[in-house]
């Protein structure tokens, strides 16, 4: 039997279908318009139905350097998932016991997810910087001292290394390091707290079985804890991805010269005047939501496991 | 003593803490350094000056001359920050109430949850772009409110500028409302609030009394997140502000295109001091191990 709704339910329901279509309205207007008619414009009205916007994605026709920034974009996004995925695992199996500076470390994790990015980012530029002029500042000190070729092989070597520094080095900046490091001080907290999530649910019973059993360490985690966590252990990766995809704050002043995807889309704003834009905007966006959405399925199977772990016998 | 365990323990934690030492603890300690650093030209020399911090308040000084900038920028952000602040939190509180107390089924509870968090998972700048074609001058807001005849005239004031920039920062920063709201009222007890109504309360005194005393941690949380991310904006200032308005962290970025280093981090500074000042204000009102 059902009761009668209130009046509060009413409200409530009517400030969250606003708000839904708050949330969805903009993405569902480009989604519209990137099927925009060859001659129609980035708004409203619609000159035609057609798939022209799409088809010059594809050519790569008004968007320069698009499959760099792309080919960036997913490389990046896969190191950085699966090097989140590793991380969060071990620090999640970690922060089961305890051990020295765990607070100190969970706080800095909260810290690098909280602090403004624009921060982080210029600090790992300049930490790079700084890095790049100690190096030159060794090759100078090795090239002057040993670049005379008259000393012994030792001597010899770090004056051919002094010079080679003079003559090739020039950042250690890049999309793999400092890059690399901008998006895992974004992507791993994430990962820390849904490892907690996953850990606090996960009934130890089975471990210690294995433990009793005989089991090493290893093998407790390799054939009864991983198989057990291994679905939410992928959404990770995958959740590790879409903000490696997406990311952009962190990104721009830490990836060097390279570009990606984000970026190049914020430059694209001003300048690009058709609905190309839109097309790519929305490609992109299905992209993450079929990653999230994957990443969700697997959460929702990792629980049911989980769960059913713990009451089956 | 440690045990086997607690060593096994920190041996796994590892690769976490270097990657936070490395790429966010050191690089907060170069800001620092730095910040006392000259710079000439196109190349930043080690000394030890407060030129740099001088510099940002040039022109502060009660009775001066010049207009106080860096005053005028922090109060620009301010105003989008309690803005965005005060709207994502009422929203979000009315979104996460509904969702918690009115949805009845814990299906169509969690389907509807992931409704609203799922845009977090996908691209801000795309997202900004999308507000193009429905604020712009021929957008479809300007076109349904002239079709309507509220107006004559396309307003101009709907895209690129800090109307623009608050709905975009309301668009993206609700869901840190949203989810440590659900997460607070998710706890509250259903006999809490049935004894409330037995004892003839209202539905507004349940609110007040009730449910937003025990919201206070939710609060508390999603606040930090609204205000942090606000306040260092400075991607959706530009794009939806049409890169005229100024904000902190637009200060930064153009400090940091102009190579002017040293400044930019003695601004860096600036700005995580007023940041941390403002969430250890926030956790004086609430333990946030209890939340997590």
């Amino acid at each position: 039997m059902r009761q009668k709704r209130s009046r509060s339910f009413y409200l409530m329901g009517l400030i969250f279908v606003a708000y839904v279509l708050f949330l969805y309205s903009p993405t569902l207007t480009i989604l519209l318009l990137s099927f925009q008619g060859p001659s129609g414009g980035l708004t409203l009205p619609l000159q035609g139905l057609s798939l022209h916007w799409y088809h010059d994605l594809m050519l790569g026709h008004g968007l320069p350097n698009i499959r760099g920034a792309l080919w960036n974009s997913a490389r990046l996004g896969i190191l950085v998932s699966v090097l989140t995925m590793v991380i969060s695992v071990m620090a999640g199996l970690a922060f089961r016991q305890k051990f020295r500076g765990a607070s100190l470390l969970l706080y800095a994790a909260i810290a690098s997810l909280i602090l403004p990015s624009i921060i982080v980012s210029l600090g790992i530029a300049l930490e790079f910087s700084l890095a790049n002029k100690v190096v030159m500042a060794v090759g100078d000190m090795l090239a002057s001292h040993f670049g005379s070729g008259h000393g012994n092989f030792f001597a010899n070597g770090l004056g051919m290394a002094g010079n080679w520094i003079d003559d090739h080095y020039q950042t250690m900046m890049g999309l793999f390091t400092s890059g690399l490091g901008a998006h895992l001080t974004w992507t791993l907290p994430f990962g820390l707290l849904i490892m907690f999530a996953v850990f606090n649910r996960f009934n130890p019973s089975y471990e210690e079985a294995a433990r009793d059993l005989g089991a090493t360490s290893w093998q407790t985690f390799r054939f009864v804890v991983l198989p057990l966590i291994a679905p939410a252990v992928i959404g990770v990766a995958l959740l590790g991805f879409t903000l490696s995809w997406d990311e952009i704050a962190r990104s721009s002043q830490a990836v060097g010269s390279a570009n990606t995807l984000p970026l190049l889309l914020e430059g694209l704003t001003t300048t690009v005047t058709t609905p190309v834009i839109y097309a790519l905007g929305s490609l992109t966006t299905l992209l993450s939501l079929a990653v999230i959405g994957l990443a969700l399925t697997l959460f929702a199977i990792g629980q049911r496991r989980v769960r059913g772990a713990g009451t089956k016998s | 003593m440690r045990t086997a365990a607690q060593r096994s323990a920190g041996w796994l934690a590892s690769p976490l803490a270097a990657v936070l030492f490395l790429f966010f603890v050191v690089p907060l300690a170069v800001i620092g350094v730095v910040s006392f650093w000259s710079y000439t030209g196109y190349s930043i020399t080690p000394a030890f000056t407060a030129n740099n911090f001088i510099g940002i308040f040039d022109g502060c000084r009660i009775g001066g001359a010049g207009p106080c900038v860096v005053l005028s920028t922090y109060l620009s952000t301010l105003f989008f920050c309690l803005i965005t602040w005060a709207i994502t939190l009422v929203w979000g509180f009315c979104v996460a109430y509904f969702l918690v107390f009115e949805v009845r089924s814990t299906g169509m509870r969690i389907g509807l949850g992931i409704l609203c968090t799922i845009p977090f998972w996908t691209s801000n700048v795309i997202r900004m772009i999308s507000w193009i074609p429905l604020l712009g001058r021929n957008g479809m807001v300007n076109l349904a409110l002239m079709h309507l005849r509220i107006i004559n005239h396309p307003l101009e004031w709907l895209l690129y500028s800090r109307f623009a920039v608050i709905v975009a920062m309301v668009h993206i920063n609700t869901v840190f409302m949203i989810v440590p709201l659900i997460n607070s009222m998710a706890r509250i007890s259903p006999a809490l609030i049935e004894a409330a109504r037995d004892a003839g309360a209202s539905w507004w005194q349940t609110l007040r009394n009730i449910i937003i005393p025990l919201c206070r941690g939710g609060i508390a949380i999603g606040s930090i997140f609204v205000i942090t991310v606000v306040m260092g904006d400075y991607i959706t200032v530009g794009l939806m502000g049409g890169e005229q308005i100024a904000s902190v962290g637009k200060t930064i970025q153009t400090q940091i295109d102009a190579l002017q280093f040293p400044i930019a981090a003695a601004s860096a500074v600036l700005l995580l001091a007023f940041v941390i000042l403002m969430i250890l204000a926030l956790l004086r009102l609430v333990d946030i191990r209890e939340e997590l």
